[in-house]
């Protein structure tokens, strides 16, 4: 009989890693447990790009998204004054995933630079739509998110209240997205980079493959928009802007695409090595993230996550 | 009257200028297995191209056990039991060939838009190591195709479209690429399996040796048309074919 799936000891890392992270704050100041919190809302996102990624399509627009998520929370927060978050976050998921089922049918018909552009240009109009229509978005001056709450409990300390939050769900995010990488969707994405004809000669259709994938990528971004809201406690255009979008590429490419967990990886490197440029050379501080973006791709093509895996592989 | 597996109805296909196809008729019963002859550029692909719903005809019609599947798209195509393997082989090359496989049977079993279970299921595997098995692949299944000799790769594309189960199946080439030492052995376990299963089969083929023992009849391409179109004997035997497809005076 061939060999099955090769036997990982992930999730015995992974229930480790989770472990040290819930007694993370007994050790921690705040700030970097923020950081690590939104490094890791973030990393949904970039989870969201990367499941596209494997497929050999950029989206350029995930912060669409991402602004989706942050303000479905918004709105309800200020404008409706719901801060509970078992609301506000299931509905985020919800109408992040019909807004890519809409747009999906649309994209999924392109390929290559067309893809990226177009998912840009969609980004860009919600961007728009929110700067301009002021009564409703609150235009540049966005939002704020007032009076979170979880089941009802409005907690003394959200901070740490919402950090354990986005550790729970950041685990369902990776048990989502690594089943959906080990299924035959995740592995037909990958089909999609190389061989559309033979996806269509075995009955099946590249387009809805991509669709599929979009509307799940979508509604994980949405859930990463969502906490970054109630972490920042804040929400604005920027959200939907390009250079959000940017940013998510640019830390899929970091962390590799290798591994569920990889984006997450490259999602806390990229927050920590952010803040650490802005603080020690404030007016260089994009050049430090440029630079290191470029060792990175030199020295570990396949992303950080690849260094992990190269170090665990390493024979003792 | 029994309706044939493919009826090729005076299908035409231009490119610009160069008529590829032109007015060709063909009719297939249940069960044949048909050696489709001829120079290259003779038409022998635009055909199959044309009948797996990949270009439209320009003109004519194709009906499949009697329903009109013209230009309907190769998913829609294989979907009604229609399979296809290529000359230059369709794979994913940077996944495994236990990957090609298991995507594969994911697929065929509707299970392609499926992002909760695992691709690498008990019941796939077994099916895949059958398969792989048969096809004299399974030592390889753990490696990438891009790593797998052009031989192999040959197989594996066959191998995939024989896994959808169909009631026609159409292969490009079969033993192009395949070494002279492997592709008897290749048509003795293909062959037998697709008669066993009642596998309406034609296969575009360059060598001769292999469509006078594998194939029950022959269709001889020339310039886009059907020269000759009989039992597998009496067409190589025509001087036409001799001429346009062995070049001989």
């Amino acid at each position: 009989m061939i060999e099955t799936a090769p036997r990982s000891s992930l999730p015995l890392a992974a229930v480790a890693t989770l472990a040290a992270l819930a007694v993370l704050p007994l050790f921690l100041s705040d700030w970097i447990v923020f950081l690590i919190a939104l490094a890791l809302a973030k990393g949904a996102v970039v989870l969201g790009v990367v499941m596209l990624l494997r497929g050999g399509l950029i989206s350029f627009g995930h912060a669409l998204y991402f602004a989706i998520g942050a303000y479905t929370v918004g709105f309800l927060a200020n404008r409706f004054g719901i801060g509970e978050a078992l609301v506000a976050l299931p509905l985020a998921i919800v109408i992040s995933a019909v807004v890519a089922a809409a747009l999906g049918l649309l994209l999924a018909r392109f390929r290559g630079i067309y893809f990226a552009m177009l998912s840009l240009a969609l980004s860009m109009i919600l961007y728009t739509v929110l700067i301009k229509f002021y009564d409703f978005s609150g235009g540049t001056d966005g939002l704020s998110v007032r009076g979170f709450a979880l089941a009802g409990i409005t907690p003394a300390h959200p901070g740490l209240v919402q950090y354990y939050l986005v550790l729970v769900l950041t685990a369902a995010v990776v048990y989502v997205g690594g089943r959906f990488l080990a299924s035959p969707l995740g592995y037909l994405m990958q089909a999609v980079r190389y061989n559309e004809i033979r996806i269509e000669y075995l009955g099946a259709s590249a387009s809805h493959a991509i669709l599929a994938s979009y509307v799940v990528s979508g509604a994980v971004s949405g859930l990463g928009g969502a906490l970054t809201a109630y972490l920042v406690g804040h929400v604005s255009p920027e959200f939907a802007f390009w250079v959000y979008s940017g940013d998510f590429v640019f830390v899929a490419v970091l962390g590799g695409t290798g591994s569920v967990f990889a984006p997450l990886v490259g999602s806390v490197a990229f927050e920590f090595v952010k803040n650490y440029a802005l603080k020690f050379s404030p007016h260089t501080w994009q050049l430090t993230l440029g630079v290191f973006l470029l060792l990175v791709i030199y020295f570990q093509p396949k992303g950080l996550w690849s260094l992990l895996t190269r170090l665990r592989a390493r024979p003792r | 009257m029994t309706v044939a597996m493919i009826d090729v109805e005076n299908v035409s296909r231009a490119f610009d200028v160069l008529r590829a196809v032109d007015d060709v008729s063909l009719s297939v019963g249940e069960g044949e297995t048909v050696g489709i002859i001829g120079t290259n550029g003779s038409g022998k692909t635009t055909l199959l191209n044309l009948i797996t719903g990949y270009l439209q005809p320009t003109s004519g019609r194709i009906l499949f056990q009697g329903t009109d599947i013209t230009g309907i798209g190769p998913r829609r195509v294989t979907a009604l039991g229609v399979a296809r393997s290529f000359q230059t082989p369709q794979l994913y090359a940077g996944l495994t060939v236990l990957d090609n496989v298991l995507i594969a049977i994911a697929t065929h079993s509707g299970r392609a838009l499926d992002f909760w279970t695992p691709l690498y299921r008990r019941d796939c595997l077994s099916k895949a190591d059958a398969l792989l098995a048969r096809f004299a692949l399974r030592e390889q299944a753990s490696g990438t195709v891009a790593n797998l000799p052009e031989g192999g790769r040959k197989v594996l594309d066959v191998a995939l479209s024989v896994l959808l189960e169909p009631k026609l199946l159409l292969m490009d080439e079969p033993t192009s690429g395949v070494s002279a030492r492997d592709k008897f052995s290749l048509m003795d376990t293909l062959m037998p399996a697709l008669a066993e299963r009642r596998i309406t089969t034609i296969f575009v083929e360059h060598d001769l040796e292999i469509i006078e023992r594998y194939a029950q009849r022959a269709v001889a391409f020339d310039g886009g048309k059907i020269i000759a179109d009989g039992p597998v004997a009496d067409v190589l035997a025509r001087a036409a074919v001799r001429r346009a497809v062995l070049g001989e005076d």
